[in-house]
């Protein structure tokens, strides 16, 4: 049954898996870090409270974060032919995952900068710091161990949602778990897809701690 | 500039903060001129306004009402990008340090060199040069978590003075410290006074720190200014409320007086600078009890306050009493609930 087919196609489905869920997390960080920063700077405790573009931005991450992946992914289907001209495949799947993603590590970005202590953004800006060096040389390395085990949250969540895409033919680990496993019960595969699956989302929260706590100076 | 027109001039400064449901007065038409090179205290209770005051004079605050002048510049006048420049010539040291935690402490003294656009290799050398001069040669390369609470306000004074600013603004900056600490950490702060002639602008909540360095104090009460003047003349003859709560230090002391009654003596120059007291306890054979003494020698003349506590014995009292009249010696009861 594990023959050497059926690896080649698990170590087929772990590139795809490990491809969609990259490209999908640096493309969603893409996004949600300079909407997590606006959300922190709008603020009306921020450094230039905006609060037009604070409330609206807020309430298009609310609105995308409370609809469930599943549902997003189908129902994004129309914009995914727009771009990638399928609907099926690991690049299709991209698309759903950036949509759902973004939007979370929008907030989860915006949790870390928040977690800077207000008396080192005095200090910076009573040193004659403007807003755009504020962000970079400040409230992002100041916050750089907090957003990296918000990067390994992210990257594992995404994960997850790249594995339930398998139900709409979105390929890697999960289109072979839903394949082999859900329509053919076919446990042995089933069980190697879940083994690998958790050995890959273990492997990028511990790789995420640990770079997180190597990067932090503060003990 | 000419040393006649103020470095920093207030005038009206007023500033509302309005919450959700109260609006609070933390500042109250703030009048204050502070001159070159001088070290000016500003004291005041926990609340009386005293961060929203330091932090008006770099617009970190921009006041409800009235006008910050800076090194003539009325700072409400400038553009943002002005305002930043304006910044880089005040420095600002913390309560909390507020270093940045994730810099060695070389970068964090290069940091404001960085954001005035110094070349690396120039910022890093006036770096070094500041860290030898507040003494930490040998932390250059640790990072702030590594330093005890004297060592990182020295790191954040060396930052502060980096760009070479003309003010220095001191926010509590001994307040986190031990009293050994808070000392030396005071001296450099007057050495770099002396050694540039950066005006020095002292916020506290102790006396002690204002009568260690400052020239002159302006003392903060519920957001006005309710006395100010030359150290010596507050420290001497404080006419406000406020002023004898901190010089006298009332609080503490009067609750360990007993039944017992204490006299404030004042010395206000018009008696010698010699040992009154223990020469009265010498000529009645009495205890005196020194609950506080703060006493100058300005030129031979006796400025500053005491609180004594005298026996019990009514009839010593009194002839402890005559024999400060005597000697031209002022003083007054003190009532507990004074
Ligand atoms: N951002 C703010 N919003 C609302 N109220 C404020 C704000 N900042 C200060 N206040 C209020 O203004 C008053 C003065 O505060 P300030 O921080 O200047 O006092 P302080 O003298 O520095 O006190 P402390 O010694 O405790 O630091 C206080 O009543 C405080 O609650
Ligand atoms: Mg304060």
């Amino acid at each position: 049954m594990l023959d050497v087919k059926t690896l080649a196609m698990i170590g087929r489905g772990i590139i795809e898996t490990l491809y969609m869920v990259i490209v999908s997390t640096v493309c969603a960080y893409a996004i949600g870090l300079p909407i997590g920063l606006i959300l922190v700077i709008t603020d009306k405790d921020g450094i230039r409270p905006c609060p037009i573009v604070n409330k609206v931005l807020g309430f298009i991450v609310n609105l995308l974060r409370s609809v469930p992946f599943v549902i997003l992914m189908i129902s994004v289907t129309p914009i995914t032919r727009k771009i990638v001209g399928t609907t099926l495949g690991t690049s299709a799947t991209i698309v759903p995952l950036v949509i759902a993603s973004a939007p979370y590590i929008a907030r989860l970005v915006e949790s870390s900068i928040k977690e800077v202590d207000p008396g080192i953004i005095e200090a910076a800006r009573a040193m004659g710091t403007g807003t755009f060096k504020l962000i970079y040389k400040v409230l992002i390395p100041e916050a750089k161990p907090s957003l990296i085990v918000g990067g390994a949250i992210a990257i594992t969540t995404i994960l997850g949602y790249s594995a339930m895409s398998g139900f709409i033919g979105g390929g890697g680990l999960g289109d072979i778990a839903v394949r082999y496993g859900y329509y053919r019960s076919e446990s042995d595969i089933l069980a190697v897809t879940v083994a690998v699956l958790i050995i890959i989302v273990q492997g990028f929260q511990e790789l995420g701690m640990r770079l997180a706590k190597r990067s932090d100076k503060r003990v | 500039m000419d040393k006649s027109e103020p470095i920093i001039s207030l005038r009206g400064v007023t500033k509302v903060f309005n919450t959700e449901n109260s609006e609070v007065d933390a500042l109250i038409d703030i009048d204050l001129d502070i001159y070159q090179g001088e070290i000016y205290g500003i004291i005041g209770q926990s609340g009386a306004g005293k961060s929203t005051l330091v932090r008006c004079m770099n617009f970190l605050e921009r006041p409800t009402k009235g006008t910050v002048i800076f090194n003539g510049q009325n700072l409400a006048d400038l553009s943002l990008r002005e305002l930043l420049k304006v910044r880089q010539s005040i420095g600002m040291i913390f309560q909390q340090f507020n270093l940045l935690m994730q810099r060695t402490v070389l970068k964090n003294v290069c940091y404001p060199l960085e954001i005035a656009g110094v070349p690396k290799k120039e910022a890093e050398k006036r770096a070094v040069e500041l860290l030898e001069m507040v003494g930490l040669s040998d932390k250059i390369n640790a990072y702030p978590a590594q330093l005890s609470g004297g060592q990182k306000q020295r790191v954040a004074i060396a930052r502060a003075i980096a760009t070479k600013p003309k003010v220095l603004l001191c926010d509590e900056a001994t307040s986190a410290l031990d009293p050994m600490t808070t000392r030396s950490i005071l001296e450099l702060l007057k050495d770099i006074n002396q050694k540039f002639g950066i005006t020095i602008v002292i916020i506290t909540h102790e006396m002690d720190v204002i009568e260690a360095i400052c020239d002159k104090v302006a003392i903060l009460e519920n957001g006005r200014i309710v006395e100010r003047g030359k150290v010596e003349d507050v420290f001497v003859n404080p006419k406000s409320e406020a002023g004898k709560r901190l010089v006298f230090k009332s609080d503490e002391q009067f609750s360990e007086f007993g039944s017992e009654k204490v006299y404030r003596i004042v010395f206000n120059g018009q008696s010698a600078f010699e040992p009154i007291i223990s020469n009265m306890v010498a000529k009645f054979k009495a205890p005196v009890n020194i609950l506080f003494a703060n006493i100058k020698n300005i030129g031979g003349k006796a400025f500053g306050q005491m609180l004594i506590q005298l026996p019990e014995d009514k009839i010593l009292t009194k002839q402890m009493l005559r024999y400060l009249e005597e000697r031209s010696v002022k003083y007054e009861e003190v009532t507990q609930d004074a």
